[in-house]
C-alpha cells in the first residue's frame, strides 16, 4: 500500500543515464522543464515527447514505475484540467447542461496536461535514476555561486539530503507500526472521514515518537563524528564532469533548439 | 485449532528487479498448544512467515488454514482471525500511544467491539499476567523502562485474548535478567492458559530452554522441524548457516569425544548437570582412572 510511492525514489539499475554527474541531469531536468513552457505548438510537443522517450529507454526504468508517481498527482490533474476545461471563455463547443466546452477551453486543458504530466515524469527520471545523495551533491554545487549572497548553501543541502533519506524509513516505520496496529484490531480502512481520521492516532502518535527518536539519535551520531558544518569540508568522491556529460550537454543544446525551430520551420 | 500452511510461498516486491523470494514452499502443520521456537538468522524469512499466520502479508501462493478454514476466502473475518492469532512485533513499545498503560492496552478489546466493562476487565488481567506492577496501570507509558513498556506491549495482544500467541524477538535489545522475566513469564502462561505459542528468535539459547519443538528457518525454507534435542543434533550444519547450538550442546559434544560417557542431547544447563552427574556415577561405579574420585 505505502510502497506505492514512487514519487521520489531510486530505481537501482545499470545505464548511462545514471551514470550521468548529478548536475548534469538537475540542469537538464530544469532545461527540460523551462523547454515545456517555451514551447507553443505541436510540434514542440512531440520533439518533447521523443526526446523523454529516449531517455526513459535509455534510462532502463520500467516505464510502469513512472506512470505509478503520476497516481500522486492525478487528482491535480483532474482539477486543473477540469477548471480549464469548463471556465475559459471563448467559442463554445459542446454545451452540456449548464457546463460550456469552449474551443480554448479545450486548447488549453490539453496544453497544461501534457505540460503537467512531461513534467512530473520528467523530473522523476531524475530521481529515479540518481541516488538521493548524489542529487544533493550536485545541487550543493550547483548552488555554490550562491554563497555569495550569504545562502547557506551546504547547510540546505544537508537538510535536504537527510529529509530525502528519511523518507524510506519513515515510509517503512509507517507500514511496521500500521501492521501493528492492525493485528491489534485497527481499522483504518472502513468508516467516515471523522472515523477514519480518529484511526490515524495510533498510527501517528508512534511515528511522530520514533521520528523524533530518529532525529536524536541521527544529531548526536552526526556530532559523534565532528561534524560542524560545511567549513572546509572536503568531499570523498568530488563530482568531476567527464566526457558523458559534456554529450548529454550536447544534445540538450539540440533538443532545446531544435524544439524552438522546428515549430518555426513547419508553420 | 491448528494452523495449517500449505505450500506456502512469498515474493517481496514482485514484478520489480528487487524481488526477493522471501518463503519458498513452506508446509507446517502448528498444532494447539504447543510451544514453538521459529529459529533463523536475519533475513532467514522468519519475520515473513509469522505475518502470514494473522493474514497480514498475504501469500503469492499457497493456502493457509485456521480452524480448518481457507483464510484467503473472500468472505473470511480477517478481523476475528487476528484476535485469535495474537502477533506481538519486534520491538512491540514503539506501538504505544496512549495516554496512560492501562488506555493502551484496552486499544485491542476495543476494536473487538467488547463493552467498557469487558474491556477493562481483560486489559486489567493481561497486566496482571506480564506481571506489571499495579502503581504502573495509570502512568505514561513513555515513562517506563524498557522492559516494562515491552510487557505493557505484550499485554496490548493479550487482553485480545487471543489462542494462538506469535512474538517476534520479544527479548531484543533486553539486558540477560530482562530476557530471562520475559522468557519465564511467557512459558509460565503456555503452562497456565495452555495457548499455543511461537517464539520467533535467532538465539538457541533463549529457545532451547523453553519450547517443545523448533523450526530452523534458512533463506526462506524450514531447514529442521523437531523437538530440540534432535535439531541440535545438527549442530555443524547448523553454524555452516550462521546459526549455532547452545554452549551445552558443545559441551556435552566435548565430553564424549574425550570419552566421558554422556548422552549429547542435553539442551539445558540443568538437563546437562544431570547427565554429567550421573555419567561420573556410573564411571565411578566402574572406577575408570581420572574420572573416579569424589564426584
Amino acid at each position: 500500500m505505502l510502497r506505492d510511492i514512487t514519487l521520489g525514489q531510486y530505481y537501482q539499475t545499470e545505464s548511462v543515464i545514471h551514470r550521468l554527474d548529478p548536475r548534469t541531469k538537475l540542469v537538464g531536468t530544469i532545461v527540460f522543464i523551462i523547454s515545456l513552457f517555451v514551447f507553443d505548438n505541436i510540434w514542440g510537443y512531440l520533439c518533447a515527447a521523443l526526446f523523454l522517450a529516449v531517455v526513459i529507454k535509455i534510462s532502463h526504468v520500467p516505464f510502469k514505475f513512472m506512470v505509478k508517481g503520476m497516481k500522486a498527482i492525478l487528482f491535480l490533474l483532474i482539477l486543473t484540467v477540469g477548471f480549464n476545461l469548463f471556465l475559459t471563455p471563448g467559442e463554445p463547443l459542446v454545451v452540456i447542461w449548464k457546463l460550456t466546452i469552449t474551443k480554448e477551453g479545450a486548447k488549453s486543458a490539453a496544453l497544461l496536461a501534457v505540460r503537467l504530466i512531461f513534467l512530473i515524469i520528467g523530473s522523476s527520471v531524475m530521481t529515479l535514476t540518481t541516488t538521493p545523495n548524489n542529487l544533493t551533491d550536485g545541487m550543493e554545487k550547483l548552488m555554490r555561486p550562491l554563497k555569495v549572497f550569504r545562502l547557506p548553501v551546504h547547510e540546505v543541502a544537508m537538510i535536504m539530503s537527510i529529509a530525502l533519506r528519511f523518507i524510506p524509513i519513515l515510509l517503512e516505520e509507517t507500514d511496521k507500526i500500521m501492521k501493528a496496529q492492525i493485528a491489534r484490531g485497527a481499522d483504518f480502512e472502513s468508516g467516515n472521514l471523522i472515523k477514519k481520521a480518529k484511526a490515524m492516532v495510533p498510527l501517528l502518535v508512534p511515528l511522530f515518537i520514533s521520528a523524533f527518536r530518529r532525529a536524536n539519535d541521527l544529531a548526536m551520531a552526526m556530532e559523534a563524528r565532528c561534524y560542524r558544518g560545511g567549513e572546509g569540508r572536503t568531499k570523498m568522491k568530488p563530482l568531476v564532469y567527464k566526457k558523458r556529460d559534456v554529450m548529454a550537454y550536447l544534445v540538450l543544446l539540440v533538443y532545446l533548439a531544435g524544439g524552438i525551430l522546428i515549430g518555426r520551420i513547419l508553420l | 485449532m491448528p494452523i495449517i500452511l500449505d505450500h506456502v510461498s512469498y515474493i517481496y516486491g514482485q514484478d520489480t528487479e528487487m524481488s526477493v523470494k522471501a518463503l519458498k514452499d513452506i508446509n507446517l502443520v502448528l498444532p494447539d498448544g504447543q510451544f514453538i521456537g521459529i529459529i533463523g538468522h536475519t533475513g532467514s524469512g522468519k519475520s515473513t512467515l509469522v505475518q502470514h499466520l494473522n493474514g497480514l502479508i498475504r501469500a503469492t501462493e499457497g493456502h493457509i488454514y485456521y480452524n480448518g478454514e481457507d483464510i484467503y476466502e473472500k468472505d473470511y473475518n480477517m478481523k476475528e482471525l487476528r484476535s485469535k492469532v495474537g502477533l506481538v512485533f519486534q520491538y512491540p513499545e514503539h506501538q504505544l500511544f496512549e495516554t496512560d498503560v492501562f488506555s493502551d492496552v484496552c486499544f485491542g478489546p476495543k476494536n473487538l467491539g467488547l463493552d467498557k466493562k469487558e474491556t477493562q476487565l481483560r486489559a486489567y488481567d493481561a497486566l496482571r499476567k506480564v506481571g506489571l506492577p499495579d502503581e504502573c496501570f495509570y502512568q505514561s507509558p513513555f515513562d517506563l523502562s524498557g522492559g516494562q513498556k515491552r510487557r505493557v506491549a505484550i499485554a496490548g495482544v493479550l487482553a485480545m485474548k487471543p489462542q494462538v500467541l506469535v512474538l517476534d524477538e520479544p527479548t531484543a535489545g533486553l539486558d540477560p535478567k530482562g530476557r530471562k522475566e520475559i522468557l519465564d513469564q511467557i512459558a509460565g502462561l503456555q503452562k497456565e492458559t495452555g495457548m499455543t505459542i511461537i517464539l520467533v528468535s535467532h538465539s538457541m539459547e533463549d529457545v532451547a530452554e523453553y519450547v517443545d519443538r523448533i523450526i530452523v528457518m534458512n533463506r526462506g525454507e524450514v531447514m529442521y522441524d523437531g523437538i530440540p534435542a534432535e535439531v541440535f543434533r545438527n549442530y555443524r550444519e547448523l553454524e555452516a548457516v550462521g546459526l549455532a547450538a547452545p554452549q551445552v550442546t558443545y559441551i556435552m559434544h566435548k565430553l564424549r569425544e574425550r570419552g566421558m560417557d554422556v548422552n549429547a542431547d542435553a539442551t539445558t544447563i540443568g538437563e546437562a548437570a544431570e547427565e554429567i552427574v550421573k555419567a561420573i556415577g556410573r564411571q565411578s561405579r566402574v572406577s575408570t582412572p581420572g574420572w573416579g574420585g569424589n564426584p
